[in-house]
């Protein structure tokens, strides 16, 4: 009805009504309008049926007891609150680990990412084609599945690969070391997986960078070190705050990278791999459920107060 | 001067054959100029002519392909912009959006660490009259008031030179008189050297001391505003800086106070003092409000030229004065300003007129009437792409 006043096809009503009943001129109306809800509908059930009720029953299991005489995997709906104290107790290394890794990961991703970013989307505009070409090189990783290509690292990384065999030929590495399961190699396959995720969104907000901003900070005694801080820095502030999220998060429930089978070892086992083998292996889903919020909100926490610290509010 | 400290007067700049060569075409060339220390200097001229990267090349935003620039004698030609006592106010103003109007102005002070950035800060906005939004974001304020910020921004530092690129380009005309005035103001308070750089000849003529006219990458005519007005030397700056009526014919004789030009068939003299070329085939003009409008022929009068008769084919009523169009069978079509001194204008469309002016009032030009073009066209297709490539990326710009 709402758009039936625009149709020019509509015939004339006999009589004029009112224009403050006309439902497209009277703005409160307008919001009451059931078609916004209408369109919002498939976004609400979507998110009810695959975010808010898994939540629900993760919060749930969470909580849920062994049954008494039951098997293995057999738990009944309780509040049996220890089982947050024992995943803590047991597992505080991982959770250490998982949040100093994912860090490390963001910081490496940033320092490989930035100056890439600032080529592509500033110094490269003169050359829109080698822009474009290094944007597809950016992306084109995603067209191998990432799982075959940390496998590929797993295997330049093997003992037995060129690599490690030239570094200890030169007496660059202590023949008894490997690179495979060490912090090195996690910190490292979780910094390459991450890099494009870094690279994109710092990509958009330094394309649209003014350089005439640069100019004027040149032009007010900056130095290009103290322009790059003032100026260049706070500018990009939006896609830094981005790029960081998007590599932070997943980095810090990351379970392959970690994972035995991949880069990682026994002493290198994130959140996400003690996740996997209570819930998989041990079957210990309260423990597991436990874990993963304890992740989820540990990881609020943190984004809460970085996007607070950074000033960009603004993009949530 | 050395930059950590403010200057305590202008400084005279100096520029020795410079010029610019972008890929494909010449922005620049072999450009001489020197500008006084204290003085307002403004480079004038069409876009596309040279003066925002002449600018640019004091400025240090650019590098020069040859020449040197001085700046108080000193030669600045290989400093990078943060080390020289300039400071620009740019035509996008360029205001630091990530920080308050306060933190833009002491910005430049910061960096060179002068004691009481924040005290000088606000003393600056004071001068602009908006030290009361100086907690502000620059996208909070009118572009009137972004401008002022510039301003302040950029005369907080007290530069031995000051660069003014286009600065009130975008601002309404009542707005860009206040800020015209506004500036000739602080200019003559904090008597620093001011290069200002416009298309705008009604701004460059009220502000300006000097004023330089440029063209296709050279200056054309320099002088005082109205020197360059009543006597211009090339048709250019005739046109460019107000309107003329040009005419060209062969000299056919010469007094020892005057020439006589023969336009067709009329004998127009010019004085001998105000004429650049005194042989040959030559262009002489005058500015349209020098010219009177007669209904019948007027007397013959040696002290006055006359032409006619015409035909008046247009007339536009601009409030001070009327504007009449006068066709002169084989002369051309000439612009007559006449003063509205009496209601409704003295001619209409259509009627025969003749048209007098004073001797003494009428110019004659050092162009040659054949001139060739004053660059070589480049005409290589890869030239003419990144020409057609450049002018449509600063066309975007501009939109």
């Amino acid at each position: 009805m709402a758009f039936a006043a625009f149709s020019s096809t509509a015939p004339p009503p006999t009589t004029a009504p009112p224009p403050t009943t006309a439902p497209s001129t009277d703005p409160a109306a307008r919001r009451r309008s059931p078609v916004a809800l209408f369109l919002l509908l498939p976004g609400i059930l979507y998110l009810v049926l695959f975010f808010l009720t898994p939540l629900v029953s993760l919060l749930l299991t969470s909580f849920q007891a062994p049954r008494e005489f039951g098997d293995i995997g057999q738990y009944d709906y309780a509040f049996r609150w220890q089982n947050y104290v024992e995943v803590v107790t047991t597992y505080w290394p991982h959770i250490v680990r998982s949040f100093s890794y994912a860090l490390a990961a963001t910081f490496f991703a940033l320092l490989i990412s930035y100056p890439l970013a600032y080529f592509i989307g500033v110094k490269a505009r003169k050359w829109p084609l080698l822009q474009s070409l290094m944007l597809v090189l950016v992306i084109a990783p995603f067209f191998i599945s990432f799982l075959l290509r940390t496998l590929a690292w797993k295997q330049l990384f093997s003992d037995e690969s060129f690599v490690v065999q030239t570094l200890k030929a030169l007496s660059l590495m202590a023949p008894e070391a490997h690179v495979t399961g060490t912090a090195f190699s996690v910190i490292f396959g979780l910094t390459y997986n991450f890099i494009p995720f870094m690279t994109l969104p710092l990509y958009t907000t330094l394309e649209r960078l003014d350089v005439r901003y640069l100019e004027a900070g040149s032009d007010l005694y900056a130095s290009p070190f103290h322009v790059f801080r003032k100026v260049t820095i706070p500018l990009s502030m939006p896609g830094i705050v981005a790029g960081t999220l998007l590599t932070f998060i997943p980095a810090a429930g990351d379970y392959i990278n970690a994972s035995r089978d991949f880069l990682g070892g026994t002493g290198t086992q994130m959140m996400g791999n003690v996740i996997e083998t209570n819930f998989l292996v041990l079957q210990n889903f309260p423990a597991a459920a436990a874990l993963s919020i304890i992740l989820m909100t540990v990881i609020l926490v943190i984004v809460s107060i970085y996007v607070k610290r950074s000033g960009t509010e603004e993009l949530l | 001067m050395a930059v950590g400290a403010f200057a305590d007067r202008g400084a005279d700049l100096e520029l020795v054959g410079i010029e610019k060569r972008f890929p494909g075409f010449t922005a620049i060339e072999n450009l001489n100029l020197t500008i006084p220390a204290g003085s307002f200097f403004a480079l004038l001229g069409p876009s596309g002519c040279g003066k925002t990267t002449t600018l640019r090349l004091v400025a240090g935003l650019e590098e020069p392909t040859s020449g040197r620039i001085l700046i108080a004698g000193a030669d600045v030609t290989n400093r990078k912009s943060f080390q020289r006592p300039v400071n620009t106010v740019f035509q996008s103003y360029a205001l630091f959006p990530h920080m308050t109007v306060l933190e833009n102005v002491a910005f430049g002070l910061r960096r060179r660490k002068i004691a009481g950035p924040v005290a000088k800060a606000h003393e600056a906005l004071l001068l602009v009259e908006l030290d009361h939004l100086a907690h502000r974001k620059p996208q909070q304020l009118s572009g009137g008031q972004q401008q002022r910020v510039a301003l302040a921004r950029a005369i907080v530092n007290r530069p031995a030179l000051l660069l003014l690129d286009e600065p009130l380009g975008a601002l309404d005309l009542k707005l860009r008189r206040q800020m015209q005035l506004e500036l000739k103001t602080i200019q003559e308070e904090v008597g620093l050297t001011f290069l200002h750089v416009t298309h705008d000849q009604e701004e460059a003529m009220t502000m300006a001391d000097t004023i330089a006219v440029m063209n296709k990458g050279r200056i054309e005519q320099m002088g005082e505003p109205q020197q360059l007005y009543e006597l211009p030397k090339t048709s250019f700056v005739a046109n460019f800086l107000g309107q003329s009526n040009l005419f060209t014919g062969p000299v056919v004789s010469t007094t020892s106070t005057a020439i006589a030009v023969d336009v067709s068939g009329q004998k127009i003299v010019v004085p001998l003092e105000r004429a650049h070329r005194v042989s040959g085939e030559v262009t002489i003009g005058v500015r349209p409000e020098k010219v009177i409008l007669h209904a019948e022929a007027p007397v013959q009068d040696t002290g006055r030229n006359v032409l006619g008769p015409g035909r008046v084919i247009d007339v536009s009523f601009s409030g001070v004065s009327t504007q009449y169009l006068v066709d002169v069978p084989g002369v051309g079509t000439l612009v007559v300003f006449a003063q509205n001194m009496v209601f409704g204008p003295a001619a209409h469309v259509g009627a025969s007129c003749w048209l007098s002016w004073n001797v003494v009032h009428g110019f004659g030009l050092d162009d040659d009437p054949a001139q060739s073009p004053r660059f070589e066209a480049d005409l290589d297709t890869k030239t003419i792409a990144q020409q057609r490539r450049s002018s449509l990326l600063t066309e975007l710009e501009e939109a």
